[in-house]
């Protein structure tokens, strides 16, 4: 049925980015440009006594110096109108706005000059002399101080069902350990950079960001200027992963430098400064205590998270969030404890929350699989969870038991012998893991806007943002496929605050909803054409019903007379009608609240902007109050392990995902493999070190923050279930971005416990933990 | 980064003139390493002199078997030579471990000799160093110091020597020939880079004014058998928690000399010579293996982070004995 969704079609951006023709913030050429380089502190907790930029300003060619001295001052929103805005609007850290050090890294100056290279030097003449305290950067220091933490987006985060101390207690069988997992920079390709550039009162950001239009509402917000205002374009993106899903520093620092000196200014971070001005994951220390009948049915879960966040903001990594759901349990606890440190504020991470709570959760069940002597898949099959155990609700969809089946059967299961530390290939150790991995489906309001010109092409467009995903492709399928039209004659924008509104492009969650807006504003245009030639007696299609037309190619014509019909461009030319556009607002929500407003249609005060189109109605009249909305998805590694010098090579990884309609194979398979190597990573490498008596960041480049390599990536199988959800959406996809990395980083942990016999409880495994 | 001049030499002599007049100029040939420093305002020469114009480009054999390399050959390019691939192995393997395919196309024989650490520490103009500006302190010292030396340590300097081609050339007795204004002389690899000691910021015997031209292996004898093994924290493009390069002159099954040297461990290429008397006239056998990694460790100082370097060198050189030897 579908003739192009859900086919491997070619990144329709894929030429430029070869060639070198897209265009990121940092290449945007503006006439008169200066730079801004930030300086930051070299101190971890303290106060700026005195900061000279006499020798920096003196110097040719610089154009000023910022600092909180002389800085504009910003407008802290209230709270009410800041939840999750921005991280930099909710924080009691607004930029150069007092002499306080919270971190080290943390923004004091930003030197203005008419080269980069100027800038840079120039940095170096600023002279600031800090008084300094005492600080605390590692959760263990300030553990007694440790606090409950409030919510995750929205979400509670303690959450008790049952008696599970009790049933603990009371359990036959019982793993109770604690994991550990580090900080973790995002540490996408593309460094943040900001162009900004005023023109009278109005701002233009060219901005790296994931959320176009919460930049633009965050940057109006400090500095106080009408959001109209405020234009933020960000045509490409050089990978996000969380990094780049709030508002910043940088960006304003940039407005505020570019009012200085009348002219546009560029601020691009160094990589070094990518360590400190964006945010991380922080550590965690799960204790994740699971109790089970003597035949392995769970009777108690409990995972509770201690981790850590600054000074200045609330941030919590939300672990416990899918242990919630992720097994039949009747007794359950998930709590969340937060440690306020002198570091940068950590944020979202690719699957923020799941990602280290799956592997602390996944390597718990394997535990008690080991203890039981039973099949680790065996465990998750006699939990199964066939209704959502945290609210009782139906799931939209779950083909969980299918992707554990082929995905045993991908990795070669039946070699595995359940002893472990007993199978060698030569001089390795020879070890299998699997893990399951979730992650929710999050759909939010979008909109989008469609044309269809006279020349027979079209124009679809909504402010969204294309990090790397490839939302642009997916995009232009659907409304190609919704337009009967092929993709060349399609064209999708996006990344410019003008366009209609969007979302984040955070929480796997711009498939499901842009996708539905733009579907939505494609059908309504087609139908609009549709009534134009039904009405038009000119047309071959003349006194037709709407229902007997088909669209392919382009071409208008009756379902039972094909031959009857007409194209787009010869009904638009006739009619002298340049282009017929619609555009739609698609209202859905499935994102959970506190307020369990899960599955509901989103409560708007505005009027219905649906805009009577007809498309968004019927997606908004589905049902979706009863059911719960998740992916699920099997993760199996397959470890050789060289005992001898504790090297670990994972030689195969195979991945079965349930994520609803796969919209494009090869941007799928490729969302799915790079969280699998964002897994990789974290289990066997990934780690930020802070300086044990200083708590500045050592680990501060590629060099020293290790990333995998290609070496290090086995051949990864990657396989999906392709069932469409079409509770979530008429499209029926739930999103591929970052399920891929949850239950990865258990499924090699496990794996290498089932080699060697060792399970190492703190990540990441590396040599010096396993001889 | 400061700004500087650029002068190209086209004769050795006149980039040794300018080193010579210039204390704050440096030579530069594949630039993989000095580049990232001056970026970070670790150098900041006044003058660069590129001498990638300089005729030094050749690998030959010398009449008496050794095998001359000239300072500006390509790590590939030496890597993927012939004879080093069949006589060399060692060193054929430590260069392929090292870096990644880009900066190995790039980086020189030379100017690997010349490398400089990669402790953090050293590369964070925050922090005090001693081998960045003497006198200033090691942070690394009770800093988080797992990648750092447990050999050749001193109170000033704990920094680790980066280079795998090093550890090579140093089991390989190989001899830097270096040229100045006053004539040529040659160096032993195993003496050419300095322990940090008292003065951590002098790391090599190379003088104010000589330059690297060459550097000469000596024959190998018939039978030797030698291999290069690095672990480390991933697969690639990663310098070693510990390495070993092993090279055997066998007599049958007996051990007739061993040479070994560490890489990772160490704040030079470290010549294990008590490893190396352990082995001789040994069989290939897992005791005589396991003394003479022992003898090799003896004096290890290890601190806080780094501690399983001890253990991990030992088994490294275990491991590597044992694929040298033929008996893995």
């Amino acid at each position: 049925m579908n003739a192009i969704i859900g086919k491997p079609v070619g990144r329709v951006d894929g030429r430029l980015k070869v060639t070198g023709g897209a265009r990121y913030a940092a290449d945007f050429q503006r006439a008169n440009l200066a730079y801004g380089y930030c300086l930051q502190s070299s101190i971890t907790k303290g106060r700026i006594l005195s900061i000279d930029t006499q020798a920096a300003e003196a110097v040719p060619g610089v154009l000023g110096v910022l600092t909180y001295k002389n800085a504009p001052r910003l407008k802290k929103p209230e709270q009410s109108e800041t939840v999750q805005d921005s991280k930099v609007s909710e924080s009691n850290l607004l930029p150069l706005q007092d002499e306080n050090i919270y971190y080290d890294g943390q923004h004091v100056a930003v030197v203005i000059a008419d080269t980069f290279e100027r800038a840079r030097d120039t940095a170096n003449l600023v002279k600031v002399v800090y008084t300094e305290e005492k600080p605390v950067f590692e959760i263990e220091q300030a553990i007694n101080e440790a606090i409950p933490a409030k919510q995750s987006f929205g979400r509670k985060m303690q959450v008790k069902r049952g008696e599970p101390e009790e049933a603990f207690n009371g359990a036959e069988k019982k793993s109770d350990q604690t994991y550990t997992t580090t900080v973790y920079h995002h540490n996408p390709m593309e460094p943040h950079a900001t162009i900004a550039e005023w023109n009278g009162e109005k701002l233009t950001l060219y901005d790296a960001t994931q959320w176009v239009q919460g930049t633009q509402k965050a940057v109006a917000k400090l500095l106080d200027i009408p959001i109209k205002n405020v234009r933020v374009i960000s045509h490409f993106v050089g990978g996000g992963f969380g990094c780049k899903g709030f508002l910043w520093a940088h960006p304003v620092l940039a407005a505020m430098a570019a009012k200085k000196v009348g002219r546009p200014v560029k601020i691009v971070l160094s990589r070094q400064q990518m360590f400190t001005s964006n945010g991380h994951r922080g550590r965690t220390l799960q204790q994740v205590a699971l109790g089970a009948n003597g035949e392995g049915k769970l009777t108690s879960v409990r995972h509770l998270t201690t981790t850590q966040t600054s000074m200045v903001e609330d941030f919590a990594e939300p672990c416990g969030m899918s242990t919630r759901l992720i097994y039949a349990s009747p007794n359950l606890e998930m709590a969340h404890k937060l440690v306020r440190l002198n570091t940068g504020t950590p944020c979202p991470t690719r699957a923020p929350g799941e990602a280290p709570g799956t592997y602390a959760m996944e390597a718990a069940m394997d535990e008690l699989a080991y203890q039981l002597r039973i099949d680790p898949i065996q465990l998750r099959l006699l939990n199964y969870a066939e209704v959502n155990p945290h609210d009782g609700k139906q799931w939209s969809s779950k083909n969980l038991k299918e992707c554990y089946q082929r995905g045993a059967e991908a990795i070669g299961w039946q070699e595995r012998k359940p002893e472990p530390g007993l199978t060698k290939e030569g001089e390795f150790l020879v070890g299998y893991g699997m893990a399951t991995a979730t992650y929710p489906c999050n759909r939010s309001p979008a909109s989008a806007r469609v044309q269809i010109f006279s020349d027979g092409h079209a124009v679809a467009a909504s402010c969204t943002q294309d990090i790397g995903t490839g939302t642009y492709t997916i995009m232009t399928q659907i409304a190609a496929e919704a337009l009967g039209l092929p993709v060349e004659k399609v064209e999708f924008k996006l990344g410019d605050s003008d366009l209609p509104n969007a979302p984040v492009s955070g929480g796997s969650q711009t498939a499901a909803s842009v996708g539905s807006a733009v579907q939505a504003a494609a059908l309504e245009a087609k139908a609009k054409i549709i009534e134009l030639a039904i009405g038009d007696k000119k047309s071959p299609l003349s006194q037709k019903t709407k229902e007997s037309i088909e669209v392919e190619n382009g071409r208008l014509f009756v379902k039972d007379e094909p031959g009857r019909g007409e194209t787009y461009a010869q009904i638009l030319a006739r009619n002298r009608v340049p282009k017929i556009e619609a555009e739609c607002t698609t209202k859905v929500s499935t994102r959970e609240t506190e307020k369990g407003e899960e599955g509901e249609k989103k409560q708007d005060s505005e009027e219905d902007k649906t805009g009577g189109c007809w498309a968004a109605s019927s997606d908004e009249e589905i049902e979706r109050k009863p059911y719960s909305f998740h992916s699920f998805g099997a993760q199996f590694a397959k470890v050789l392990v060289d005992p001898m010098i504790g090297k670990v090579r994972v030689v195969k990884f195979a991945s079965v995902m349930d994520i609803g309609t796969v919209l494009n194979t090869k941007m799928a398979e490729n969302q799915i493999r790079g969280g699998i190597i964002f897994g990789l990573g974290m289990a066997l490498m990934e780690h930020t070190v802070f300086d044990p008596v200083r708590g500045r960041i050592v680990t501060r480049d590629l060099a020293n923050y290790h990333v995998p390599v290609n070496a290090d990536v086995p051949p990864i199988e990657v396989q999906f279930i392709n069932k469409p959800d079409l509770r979530v959406s008429p499209i029926g996809a739930r999103g591929a971005g970052e399920i891929g990395i949850t239950g990865a980083v258990a499924a090699i942990a496990n794996a290498v416990f089932h080699a060697t016999g060792k399970r190492i409880r703190e990540l990441p495994i590396t040599p010096d933990k396993l001889i | 980064m400061k700004p500087f001049t650029f002068i190209r030499a086209n004769e050795a002599r006149i980039a040794m003139h300018a080193t010579q007049q210039n204390s704050s100029g440096k030579i530069i040939a594949g630039g993989t390493n000095l580049l990232d420093l001056m970026k970070l305002e670790i150098e900041t020469p006044e003058q660069l002199i590129d001498i990638n114009l300089l005729p030094m480009k050749k690998i030959e054999v010398l009449p008496d078997g050794a095998l001359r390399i000239g300072a500006l050959v390509r790590n590939s390019d030496l890597a993927y030579h012939p004879i080093v691939r069949k006589k060399y192995v060692v060193l054929s393997e430590a260069l392929l471990s090292g870096a990644s395919p880009q900066l190995r196309n790039m980086a020189t024989v030379g100017g690997n000799l010349m490398q400089r650490t990669r402790c953090p520490y050293f590369y964070d103009t925050v922090f005090p160093c001693n081998k960045r500006v003497p006198g200033s302190g090691c942070a690394a010292m009770d800093g988080y110091n797992r990648s750092h030396a447990i050999l050749g340590t001193s109170n000033q300097c704990i920094a680790t020597h980066p280079s795998d081609m090093c550890v090579a050339l140093s089991a390989l007795d190989a001899v830097v020939r270096v040229s100045g204004l006053n004539g040529e002389r040659t160096i032993p690899v195993v003496d050419f880079h300095l322990v940090p000691g008292e003065s951590p910021d002098k790391e090599t015997r190379l003088e104010k004014g000589e330059i690297i031209t060459s550097v000469e292996i000596p024959a190998v004898a018939m039978g030797t058998k030698s291999r290069y093994l690095k672990v480390r924290d991933r697969a690639s493009y990663e310098f070693a928690l510990a390495s070993a390069a092993v090279v055997l002159e066998m007599n049958g099954g007996t051990i007739q000399k061993a040479k070994i040297a560490f890489g990772g461990i160490a704040t030079k290429p470290w010549r294990a010579s008590q490893a190396e008397q352990a082995l001789k006239g040994a069989r290939l056998e897992e005791a005589a293996f396991q003394s003479a990694a022992a003898a090799a460790l003896q004096e290890a100082k290890p601190r806080k982070f780094n501690g399983f370097k001890v253990e991990l060198a030992k088994r490294t050189l275990i491991r590597a004995l044992k694929i040298t030897g033929g008996v893995a």
